[in-house]
C-alpha cells in the first residue's frame, strides 16, 4: 500500500496538521509501512463475523435526567487562551 | 535505604505502629524523587507536588492517629503517570500542546487515592499521550532504566516503572493500551497491574484507544498490586464502560499455593525473535508454578499474531479522534502566529504534536476516512471479535495463561527511534489481552543478558493472563510465586544504598 | 413509487432535515443543565461538555425516552439495536472535534406523517431520526475581527429528522413543520419553537424538469432559518430561482445556501470548505442500545392524542369547521384548556339533565377560545394554564350567554373582568349589574312606551321600512338600559307591531 503525495496532504488537512514538504514525504513513507504491515489482516475470514463493540459485552448505560451546575465552570473559563467576559474568544469564523 | 524498596503493607505496618509518619515518609521519598528522579537523573518526574504531597501527608497521619482501621493506602505516597488529570496540578500527557495544562478536575483514580488520603508526589514522564513503548516520544525526552541509566525503561508508563525501580515510590499509577503498564514493568524488573477493561475508571485519564485505556498500577509485589487493585476498581457513574461487578477482597483472598490451578501455556507466544534466555527465565518460572501445584497445560491461540495487527489500527483511529479536542481553541496551546481560524488548529497542532501523535493521528484519519472504514476500522472490529472468542475458549480449560511479556529485555535509548512498528513488535505479546480487555499481570522472574551487550544483564518479566474480571485468579498465582522467589526483591544499584 | 411521476411542469422535490431540541433537564451526555433560555454566555458547562481532557460521556436515559416517543408518533419503526457514533470535524463550537450522534443504527427509521394540505391527505414519509447532540454557538461582532463561542448549547440533546423528498411546494413543508411541532409539543419531547431556535430546519432542494423520472441531480440545502414564514419564503424563493435557471438549460450548484431575512432572498454561503469526510465510527465511550419490544410497546401505549386524532375527533364529535380545528390544535395549550372546557359543559349538563345544546356551547367555547380567549392570551404573552380564568368559570359564563341570562356584548365584558382579575361570573355579573332582563312584562311595557312616544318609526315600519323596525329595537334596548334579551326584545316588538 503506498500513499501518493496528495493523499497525505488530504489527511492531513483532514486531521488539521500542517505539514512541511520534508514532513508529508517522511510521513508517506511511514504511514505506508504501517498500512503494509496492517494489510495482513485481510487473511482473516471475518465472513459473518459481527464487529465488536464493548469487549466486555456492556450494553444499555444511561443516566438518570439530572441537572447539576458544574463547581468547575468559572475555572473552565479561567483556562481559555482568550476571553472576552465569560464568552472564548477566538480569531474571526467569517 | 531501609524504606525505599519496602513494600506497600510493610510501610503501612509502620504507619500503624507509628514507627514513622506518612510527613517522614513523604518527606523521605520526596528527597529521592528530588535526586534521583528529576530531568538529568531518571527523568522519571516531570512534576513534584512537595507543597501538595506535605499537606496530603499531614491529613493522613491525623487519620491514622484516629483511625485504626484506615486502609493500606492511607499515607503511602505514591506517583500518577502525567495522564492523569490532577486538578490545580499541571498535567502534560508528555505533549508541548498541554505543556502548561493544569486541569479543573481530579481523574476518578486520584479521587480514591485522594480519599485514601495517599500522598502525591509528583506526576511521571511517558510517552506523549502514551502514544510509545520507550517513553523516548516525551516532549520532555526519555526517562531511563534504573538498571542501566543507558536503556529505555518501556514504555509508556516508563516513568512510573522506573520511579518505582529506583524506590522512590512505593507504587505508581500507570495506564495500558497495549502494553504499557507490563513492558516497561517487565524491562525495569517491577510488579504491573493491566486490569480488565472496564474494572478501573477511564474518567479524567487523557484518552488514547478508547476501547482499550485500562487505569492500572505498577508496585514491588502482587500483594501490592493487590492492594491498589481493591482501592482503584469499581463503577463509576462517569465512565459509562465500568462494570458494576463486586470487587473481592483481592489481598486477604491471596493463597501461597496453586493446587488444583490449571495454566495455560500458549505456544504462539514463543515468538521468533524472542531472545533465548528469556524463554529459559520463561520456562524456569513455569516450572517454580508447577512446584506450587498448579497443572500447566500448552494451549494454542492461534490469532495471535493477528492482535497487533487489530491494535495497528484501531489505536489510531482512535487517537485520531481523541486528540481531536488539542485544537488550541478551549485550552492548552495556541500557535502565537495563527492569523485565521485554520490557522489556530493547523499551527496549534503542528507545534503542539511530536512525530508519533502526528503519525498515528495521519494514520487513523486514514483509516477512518470515506472508503476506507470498512477495510479498516470494521475489518479490525470483527477480528478483535474472533480474538475475544478465542481467549473466552481457551479460558474454559484454564485459569490463566503464562507467557513472557516481552520478547526481549531493554534496549538502548535511542534504538528504537524511526522504526513506526517498534511498538507494535515490543507489545505483541501484551497486545492481544489488551485487544481483549483482558487483566494480566507482569512480574519479575529473572535477568537476561542484553543483545548488544553480552556484560549487561537485564530484567525479564513473567506475564500473566487472566479472563475477564479475573483478576484474583492472576494476583494468586503471582503471589503464589513471589512467595517462592524473590526476584521481586531485587532492586538495581546506585539509588542510595 | 412518488419518484415514477412523470409531470408536465417543474415539479420541485424538497427533502426536510430537521433539529428538534429535546426538553430535558440535562444535556445528552453531563449534567449540565439543558436550558434554552439561558442567556448568560458559558454559564451551563462542565469539564464534559467543554471536552476538558480525559472526560467521558454518559447516556442521558430521558432524551432516550423522548426520541422513542418522537420515533413512535412518527410511525417510525424503533430500532432494538442501536449505538452512537463520532462524526469527527472541526470547529470552534464544536469542544471534542467530534459530535456524537447516530450515524448506521438511528434509533428511528421509516416512519412516515400525514399532512392535511386543503383537505387533502398527503403522507411524507420519514427516512429516519436519531438522538444526537447539539453544538455551541459562534457568535460573531460586527467590525471587530474575532468570534466569540458559547457552549451553554454544547451537548444539549437534539433529534434530528429527516424526511425523503416527498414534498412538492413551500406550503406542504410549513404545514409538515408545522404538524412536526405540534407533534413534539404534544408528546412533551420539547418546545419546537423556531424563533428560539428549539427547531431548525435545513431542507433540501431541487427541481425537476417536465417530463423527467428521476430525482434531480443536485439539490440545494437551505440553513439559517428561523420561522415557519422563512421556510415558506426560502423554499418558495429557491424553487423560483431553479425554475429559472433549468428554463435557460443551467443546473443550479449543489450548495449550501443561507436566507437572508433582510433581503428576503437565500444567499450562498461562503463555507468554502473541501468535500466534507466525517469520519463515523462507533464511539467507544458509549456501550450499544437494546431497547426491549417491552420499552417500546409500554411508550407506544403512553403516548397521547396526537394532532391527526385530535382533529378527527373534533370534526366528528363537536363538527367544528376546519379552520378552527386546525387554529386550536396548533396551540397545545390551548386545545387542552378548551377541552376541558367541553368537559365542564358536559357535566353540567349531565348534572342538570337540561336540554341545553350541548353542540352548540361547544362551539361557543371553540369560538370563545380562539377569538376573545386568544386576542387576551397574546396581548399579555401568556398561557392558557397561566390565565385567571378557571375552566368551570369559563363554562359557566357561556352557559349564562346561551340562556340569555346576559347579552353576548355583556359576556364579553364579563370575560375580560375574569381575565384581570378573577372571580366567577355570578359575581361579575352581579356586581356590573348586567343581568339580561328576559322578564316579559317589563320588556311590553318598554315596547309599549316606545311605540307610544315613535308613532312615525312604526307608521314607516308599516309602511315597509324594514331599518325603521331596527331603530325600534334600539329605543326598546335604551328604554331597557341595555339589559332587555334582544331575543324578547325583537320577537315582542314584532308582535307589537302587527
Ligand atoms: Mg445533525
Ligand atoms: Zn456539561
Amino acid at each position: 500500500m503506498i500513499l501518493t503525495t496528495e493523499q497525505v496532504r488530504k489527511i492531513a488537512a483532514l486531521a488539521r496538521i500542517k505539514l512541511t514538504d520534508d514532513e508529508v514525504e517522511k510521513f508517506r513513507k511511514e504511514l505506508s509501512v504501517v498500512l503494509d504491515y496492517v494489510s495482513e489482516l485481510e487473511k482473516v475470514n471475518t465472513d459473518g463475523v459481527e464487529e465488536i463493540s464493548q469487549v466486555t459485552g456492556l450494553e444499555n448505560v444511561l443516566r438518570e435526567d439530572i441537572a447539576r451546575l458544574s463547581e468547575f465552570r468559572d475555572a473552565i473559563i479561567a483556562s481559555f487562551p482568550e476571553r472576552k467576559d465569560d464568552f472564548l474568544k477566538i480569531k474571526s469564523i467569517l | 535505604m531501609e524504606l525505599a524498596y519496602l513494600e506497600i503493607s510493610e510501610l503501612a505496618e509502620k504507619l500503624r505502629k507509628k514507627e514513622i509518619s506518612s510527613v517522614e515518609l513523604t518527606k523521605y521519598f520526596l528527597e529521592r524523587v528530588k535526586k534521583y528522579g528529576t530531568e538529568n537523573e531518571l527523568n522519571a518526574f516531570l512534576t513534584i507536588t512537595e507543597k501538595e504531597a506535605l499537606l496530603q501527608a499531614e491529613e493522613a497521619d491525623r487519620i491514622l492517629s484516629k483511625d485504626p482501621n484506615a486502609s493500606v493506602l492511607t499515607g503511602i505516597p505514591y506517583a500518577a503517570k502525567d495522564l492523569f488529570s490532577t486538578k490545580g496540578i499541571r498535567t502534560t500527557a508528555s505533549s508541548k500542546i498541554l505543556d502548561q495544562f493544569v486541569p479543573v478536575f481530579d481523574s476518578t483514580v486520584i479521587s480514591k487515592l485522594n480519599s485514601e488520603k495517599s500522598v502525591l508526589l509528583g506526576k511521571t514522564n511517558l510517552d506523549e499521550f502514551a502514544h510509545g513503548s520507550s517513553t523516548e516520544t516525551s516532549a520532555y525526552g526519555p526517562s531511563k532504566n534504573p538498571w542501566d541509566t543507558t536503556r529505555i525503561p518501556g514504555g509508556s508508563s516508563g516513568g512510573s516503572a522506573a520511579a518505582v525501580a529506583a524506590g522512590l515510590v512505593p507504587f505508581a499509577l500507570a495506564t495500558e493500551t497495549g502494553g504499557s503498564i507490563r513492558l516497561p514493568a517487565s524491562l525495569c524488573g517491577v510488579c504491573g497491574w493491566k486490569p480488565t477493561y472496564g474494572r478501573v475508571s477511564r474518567y479524567g485519564v487523557i484518552a488514547m484507544t478508547s476501547s482499550n485505556d485500562s487505569p492500572g498500577t505498577i508496585a514491588r509485589s502482587v500483594k501490592d498490586l493487590a492492594y491498589t487493585a481493591e482501592i482503584l476498581s469499581g463503577h463509576d457513574a462517569k465512565d459509562s464502560t465500568t462494570s458494576v461487578k463486586d470487587i473481592p477482597n483481592y489481598a486477604a483472598n491471596l493463597r501461597s499455593d496453586l493446587k488444583g490451578v490449571k495454566i495455560g501455556v500458549p505456544k504462539e507466544y514463543f515468538v521468533s525473535g524472542m531472545q533465548p534466555e528469556v524463554e529459559t527465565k520463561i520456562h524456569e518460572a513455569i516450572e517454580k508454578l508447577k512446584e506450587l501445584g498448579a497443572e500447566i497445560i500448552e494451549v494454542s491461540l492461534p490469532l495471535t499474531k493477528y492482535g497487533s495487527l487489530v491494535y495497528a489500527i484501531v489505536t489510531p483511529a482512535e487517537i485520531s479522534s481523541n486528540l481531536a479536542r488539542f485544537d488550541g481553541i478551549r485550552y492548552g496551546h495556541r500557535s502565537k502566529d495563527a492569523k485565521e481560524l485554520l490557522d489556530i488548529y493547523a499551527k496549534s497542532r503542528e507545534e503542539g504534536f511530536g512525530d508519533e501523535a502526528k503519525r498515528r493521528i495521519m494514520t487513523g484519519t486514514y483509516a477512518l476516512s470515506a472508503g476506507y472504514y470498512d477495510a479498516y476500522y470494521l475489518k479490525a472490529q470483527k477480528v478483535r471479535r474472533l480474538l475475544v472468542n478465542e481467549f473466552n475458549d481457551v479460558f474454559e480449560k484454564v485459569d490463566a495463561l503464562v507467557c513472557a511479556s516481552v520478547p526481549n529485555v531493554a534496549q538502548k535509548i535511542g534504538t528504537a527511534k524511526d522504526n513506526p512498528l517498534f511498538g507494535y513488535i515490543a507489545d505483541q505479546l501484551n497486545i492481544p489481552a489488551s485487544m481483549a480487555g483482558l487483566p494480566a499481570l507482569s512480574i519479575p522472574c529473572g535477568f537476561a543478558k542484553t543483545e548488544d551487550d553480552t556484560s549487561v544483564e537485564m530484567p525479564v518479566g513473567l506475564q500473566i493472563i487472566g479472563p475477564q474480571w479475573g483478576e484474583q485468579n492472576i494476583f494468586n498465582i503471582g503471589h503464589a510465586y513471589q512467595t517462592i522467589t524473590d526476584w521481586h526483591k531485587k532492586y538495581p544499584k546506585g539509588f542510595g544504598e | 413509487m412518488e419518484e415514477k411521476n412523470v409531470t408536465n411542469e417543474y415539479t420541485p422535490v424538497i427533502g426536510l432535515e430537521i433539529h428538534v431540541q429535546l426538553k430535558t433537564k440535562s444535556k445528552m451526555f453531563c449534567d449540565s443543565p439543558n436550558n434554552p433560555d439561558e442567556t448568560v454566555p458559558n454559564t451551563n458547562i462542565c469539564e464534559v461538555c467543554t471536552a476538558q481532557p480525559g472526560t467521558l460521556p454518559v447516556a442521558n436515559k430521558e432524551a432516550v425516552r423522548l426520541g422513542t416517543m418522537l420515533g413512535l408518533a412518527l410511525n417510525c419503526k424503533i430500532a432494538n439495536n442501536c449505538k452512537f457514533d463520532r462524526k469527527s470535524y472541526f470547529y470552534p463550537d464544536l469542544p471534542k472535534g467530534y459530535q456524537i450522534s447516530q450515524y448506521d443504527k438511528p434509533i428511528a427509521e421509516h416512519g412516515y406523517l400525514d399532512i392535511n394540505v386543503d383537505g387533502v391527505v398527503k403522507r411524507v414519509r420519514i427516512r429516519r431520526a436519531h438522538l444526537e447532540e447539539d453544538a455551541g454557538k459562534n457568535i460573531h461582532p460586527e467590525g471587530l475581527g474575532y468570534s466569540l463561542v458559547d457552549y451553554n448549547r454544547a451537548g444539549c440533546p437534539l433529534i434530528e429528522i429527516v424526511t425523503e423528498p416527498d414534498i412538492t411546494s413551500a406550503k406542504e413543508a410549513r404545514i409538515f413543520l408545522e404538524e412536526l411541532r405540534n407533534i413534539v409539543r404534544y408528546i412533551g419531547a420539547g418546545s419546537a419553537d423556531m424563533e428560539k431556535g428549539t427547531m431548525r430546519l435545513e431542507p433540501n432542494i431541487s427541481v425537476r424538469k417536465p417530463g423527467q423520472q428521476e430525482l434531480p441531480n443536485y439539490k440545494v440545502e437551505v440553513k439559517n432559518i428561523n420561522s415557519f414564514k422563512f421556510a415558506e419564503s426560502a423554499i418558495e424563493y429557491e424553487i423560483a430561482r431553479h425554475i429559472e435557471m433549468l428554463k435557460e438549460g443551467q443546473t443550479p450548484k449543489q450548495v449550501t445556501m443561507g436566507w437572508n431575512e433582510k433581503a428576503s432572498q437565500t444567499v450562498e454561503q461562503r463555507s468554502k470548505e473541501e468535500a466534507n469526510d466525517y469520519r463515523y465510527f462507533p464511539d467507544p465511550d458509549l456501550p450499544v442500545l437494546k431497547l426491549s419490544d417491552e420499552f417500546i410497546s409500554n411508550l407506544q401505549s403512553a403516548l397521547p392524542e396526537l394532532p391527526a386524532a385530535k382533529r378527527l375527533r373534533f370534526e366528528e364529535e363537536y363538527g367544528l369547521p376546519d379552520e378552527d380545528i386546525q387554529n386550536l390544535v396548533n396551540w397545545k395549550e390551548l386545545t387542552e384548556y378548551f377541552e376541558e372546557v367541553v368537559s365542564e359543559i358536559q357535566a353540567w349538563i349531565k348534572a342538570e339533565h337540561t336540554n341545553e345544546d350541548e353542540l352548540k356551547l361547544v362551539k361557543m367555547a371553540a369560538n370563545w377560545c380562539l377569538q376573545d380567549f386568544s386576542a387576551l392570551l397574546n396581548a399579555a404573552k401568556i398561557n392558557p394554564s397561566e390565565s385567571r380564568i378557571t375552566q368551570e368559570n369559563f363554562a359557566e359564563l357561556l352557559k349564562h350567554i346561551a340562556d340569555g341570562k346576559i347579552s353576548v356584548t355583556a359576556g364579553k365584558k364579563v370575560f375580560s373582568e375574569m381575565f384581570e382579575h378573577g372571580g366567577e361570573p355570578d359575581h361579575i355579573i352581579e356586581d356590573l349589574g348586567l343581568t339580561q332582563i328576559s322578564d316579559t312584562s317589563e320588556i311590553e311595557s318598554a315596547i309599549d312606551n316606545v311605540i307610544k312616544s315613535n308613532e312615525k318609526a312604526v307608521l314607516d315600519y308599516k309602511a315597509g321600512q324594514q331599518k325603521s323596525f331596527g331603530f325600534l329595537v334600539g329605543m326598546a334596548m335604551k328604554e331597557l338600559k341595555g339589559k332587555g334579551n334582544p331575543q324578547l326584545v325583537n320577537e315582542i316588538l314584532k308582535k307589537k307591531l302587527e
